[in-house]
């Protein structure tokens, strides 16, 4: 993180996708490039994408998949060059990760809000992907509101209100009490003031804690309350420099409150999310957004093939 | 939910059945269960590379003890690499400074560094007698400093007002200032989160680093971290002159892999380990605890099995099946068990073998810590009826004197003995009903929080 004001000119996050993982390349010995200059499909080359993939928190059996998966391509397609081996491996991982490129489509039924809740484990990003997305859907010409959902840690509430502050947005709270109140309150207070969209912030949590899991069950019923068809979208939140446990995350949020879509955060340093691979494979969920910063600007559609050509160099 | 290393192990050990010795043939496919275990539990690549490569030597240099069978040794190899690797002791705080002790943390963001500092504070009032104050240098993430504000006022610390128009290395300034004048004797130094690509925020932290000259430099790290653990790890290691590491979200279901990397990378000792949300929720780490964790902790029979060749393992077995069914736990097993504990060198010997939070609680049994202890038990035990044992709640008041003549002993060490067999018990039901059925390491999991009141020992 940086201070914004002394920031050189803000780049793309592929940029900054590529330029956190050139630099563990480095670390890691030697470019991807190279690895591919081999011009041929042997076991070395295998062995190592292999453990770049591994390396990427791809994950064994995702990993397995895509070596067989290029295997196969560089055989039937006699590829002999390095370009056209690097390309054939992009696009293994491009088909994996296609089906969970779905941008979120904001569709508010009639008379009522499009509510968008977050989940996630503690200190994922949940808040400041709020920020953002406030500042995102606000500059698509949407009307906001934010429900500080997050009455248990110290401070969450003051956190949101400052991102409220920052995109000139109602922040709906309460002095400590319920997180389903907070948020029924915000619906209705969105209906009432014809407000677009409600993003509703929740406490992190982690999947073991049976109690708040059941909790936040009950944050989704109690929405539902407020607006039958809602919410719209539930959007858990992954940290991007998280392991194999982010399956873990997706299978139990999922089974709790039903997950519609991911964003996943913090893709802007030396850790890749090839996790999503992993995700793609065992329990597919839409990757709604990628966070590449702290910045409110920091949020971009996820593309399938930028990432893995980011992934891949 | 992911194959552990046991189930993995277990499968491998069954083909290596048979064979006299570990040898480059027979142990191939257990290096390869090995690595892609550690893979799954997010140990990074080039750790994971190392550690095969040591146990794989190691394995191959060792001989095969009396009645192990190869897979067996094999595990025993990996079990105590890993306890190698994790390091042999808790390694506490150094705090013994002319005050205010300083202590900085650094991290990641979403690490749990505020939380911690929050943790510590309370940690050190209660266990050490300290008087803390807390500071925030976070002037970059919104109500950071509210934050640590709030979780001071929880734990009764004291707390550095700072705000973000401030610099960080001003703000440290002035708060070591004020401690010293105060007399604060500890002072906890939170940071923001910081990439350790972001050359700026690695500058900014080793400046407050040079500028605070801390006693405790303090590296925090999110169990579930990914195979960045390492790249991050080494960066901070690099940039700062780390005294130690704090492991957090421990009560998660992540095996902890980033444990085994950050520690491989760095050479510093884990010294805490977060295991909740609330602020009571910090203990001291324990290597080897951390180390069953990595290797699985489903299977008590096959780990104690695994390490230990003095073990009678029909015995085992059959203390297993009992546990399991949750019943018939009477004297007669507890002389077993005791006389077992003998056997095998001590309560603190199966111990090690137990995955950790049944060895926390078994820690607080007395019985059988010493030899001469356990031998007096079975004295006790030996001078019942077989009624008596199979039915204690028969030892009445005159019983009771019968028994303690037979054996030669005061009345009130059958008592104290009836007092731990009750606790045994007591124990070994609570086993049984988490064993019951299937659903392995989460429900176990689940029903040790409960056992132990939502505190997860290790
Ligand atoms: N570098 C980087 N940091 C991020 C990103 N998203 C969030 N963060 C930082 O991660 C930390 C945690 O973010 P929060 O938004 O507070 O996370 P949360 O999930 O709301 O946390 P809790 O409410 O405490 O569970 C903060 O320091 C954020 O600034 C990202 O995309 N990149
Ligand atoms: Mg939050």
């Amino acid at each position: 993180m940086s201070d914004a004001t002394d920031n050189p000119p803000r780049r793309s996050w592929r940029e900054r996708l590529f330029a956190g993982l050139t630099k563990t390349r480095q670390q890691i010995g030697g470019s991807v490039r190279t690895l591919f200059a081999r011009g041929q499909v042997d076991d070395e080359l295998l062995e190592d994408l292999e453990a770049l993939l591994l390396s990427a928190d791809v994950g064994v059996e995702a990993t397995v998949i895509l070596i067989e998966d290029l295997r196969q391509r560089a055989r039937k397609q006699n590829l002999q060059t390095p370009e056209s081996i690097q390309a054939a491996m992009v696009d293994c991982l491009a088909d994996l990760l296609k089906p969970l490129e779905a941008p979120l489509q904001i569709a508010p039924p009639p008379g009522s809000p499009f509510v968008i809740m977050v989940a996630g484990i503690n200190g994922a990003g949940k808040t400041t992907t709020l920020g953002k997305l406030a500042h995102h859907f606000q500059a698509a010409g949407h009307s906001v509101l934010l429900a500080a959902g997050d009455t248990f840690r110290a401070a969450a509430r003051e956190q949101l209100q400052a991102w409220g502050e920052r995109n000139n947005v109602t922040v709906i709270a309460q002095e400590g009490g319920d997180p389903s109140a907070v948020i029924f309150d915000a619906v209705h207070a969105a209906k009432a003031r014809g407000i677009d969209i409600v993003l509703a912030d929740t406490a992190g949590r982690l999947p073991t804690q049976m109690h708040l899991m059941d909790e936040i069950a009950k944050i989704r019923r109690v929405i539902t309350k407020a607006e039958t068809t809602a919410p719209h979208e539930v959007l858990l939140v992954l940290d991007g420099t998280i392991g194999q446990n982010a399956i873990g995350q997706v299978k139990a949020f999922d089974k709790a409150i039903g997950v519609t879509g991911l964003v996943i955060t913090k893709l802007d340093g030396s850790a890749k999310g090839g996790v999503l691979a992993a995700i793609a494979k065992q329990c597919p969920k839409p990757v709604r957004y990628v966070g590449v910063g702290e910045q409110v600007e920091d949020l971009q559609p996820f593309s399938a093939r930028a990432f893995a050509e980011a992934l891949l160099g | 939910m992911l194959e552990n290393l046991t189930q993995r192990l277990g499968r491998v050990m069954k083909t290596m059945r048979g064979e006299a010795r570990m040898t480059e043939a027979n142990i191939g496919d257990a290096l390869r269960e090995v690595r892609m275990a550690l893979l799954e539990a997010d140990v990074s690549l080039p750790v994971v590379k190392d550690f095969v490569a040591q146990v794989k030597e190691k394995a191959l240099g060792e001989g095969v003890v009396g009645s192990l069978t190869p897979g067996q040794a094999f595990v025993g190899v990996v079990h105590e690499q890993l306890k190698q690797l994790m390091g042999e002791a808790q390694v506490p705080l150094a705090l013994n400074q002319q005050p205010p002790a300083i202590i900085l943390m650094a991290g990641l963001q979403g690490a749990g560094k505020t939380t911690t500092v929050g943790k510590l504070a309370r940690w050190l009032k209660q266990n050490q007698k300290k008087k803390v104050m807390v500071v925030s240098c976070d002037v970059y993430r919104p109500a950071a400093i509210d934050q640590l504000k709030h979780v001071a006022e929880q734990v009764g610390a004291s707390f550095f007002p700072s705000s973000p128009d401030q610099k960080p290395l001003d703000i440290a300034a002035a708060a070591v200032d004020w401690a010293r004048k105060h007399h604060e004797e500890v002072l906890i130094v939170d940071t923001a989160g910081r990439l350790a690509i972001d050359q700026a925020m690695m500058d900014e932290i080793k400046a407050l680093h040079a500028q605070l000259d801390p006693i405790e430099t303090l590296f925090v790290v999110d169990a579930m971290l990914g195979q960045d653990a390492v790249n991050t790890a080494k960066a901070f290691n690099e940039t700062l002159p780390l005294t130690g590491v704090v492991l957090t979200k421990l009560d998660g279901d992540a095996r902890g892999g980033a444990a085994l990397s950050v520690r491989a990378v760095t050479g510093k000792p884990i010294k805490f380990v977060g295991v909740a949300e609330k602020l009571d929720g910090l203990e001291p780490f324990y290597p080897d605890r951390m180390a069953s964790r990595i290797l699985g902790m489903g299977d008590i029979l096959s780990l104690v099995e695994a390490a230990s060749q003095q073990v009678d393992m029909d015995q085992a077995a059959a203390m297993a099946q009992k546990i399991k069914s949750g019943k018939g736990f009477d004297l007669n097993d507890f002389r077993a068990q005791v006389a077992q504990m003998r056997q095998m060198g001590g309560m603190t010997a199966l111990m090690d073998k137990l995955p950790a939070k049944f060895a926390e609680a078994a820690a607080n049994m007395p019985a059988g810590s010493d030899d001469k202890m356990s031998r007096r038990i079975q004295g006790i035990i030996d001078s019942m009826t077989p009624d008596e044992r199979t039915k204690p709640e028969l030892i009445k008041a005159s019983r009771k004197r019968r028994i303690a003549t037979g054996a030669g002993v005061q009345v009130q060490e059958v008592n104290r003995l009836l007092n731990q067999f009750e606790q045994t018990q007591k124990m070994m039901k609570q086993f049984g009903s988490m064993f019951k059925g299937k659903g392995g390491m989460m429900k176990m999991m689940r029903g040790a929080k409960s056992m132990f009141g939502g505190k997860l020992p290790f």
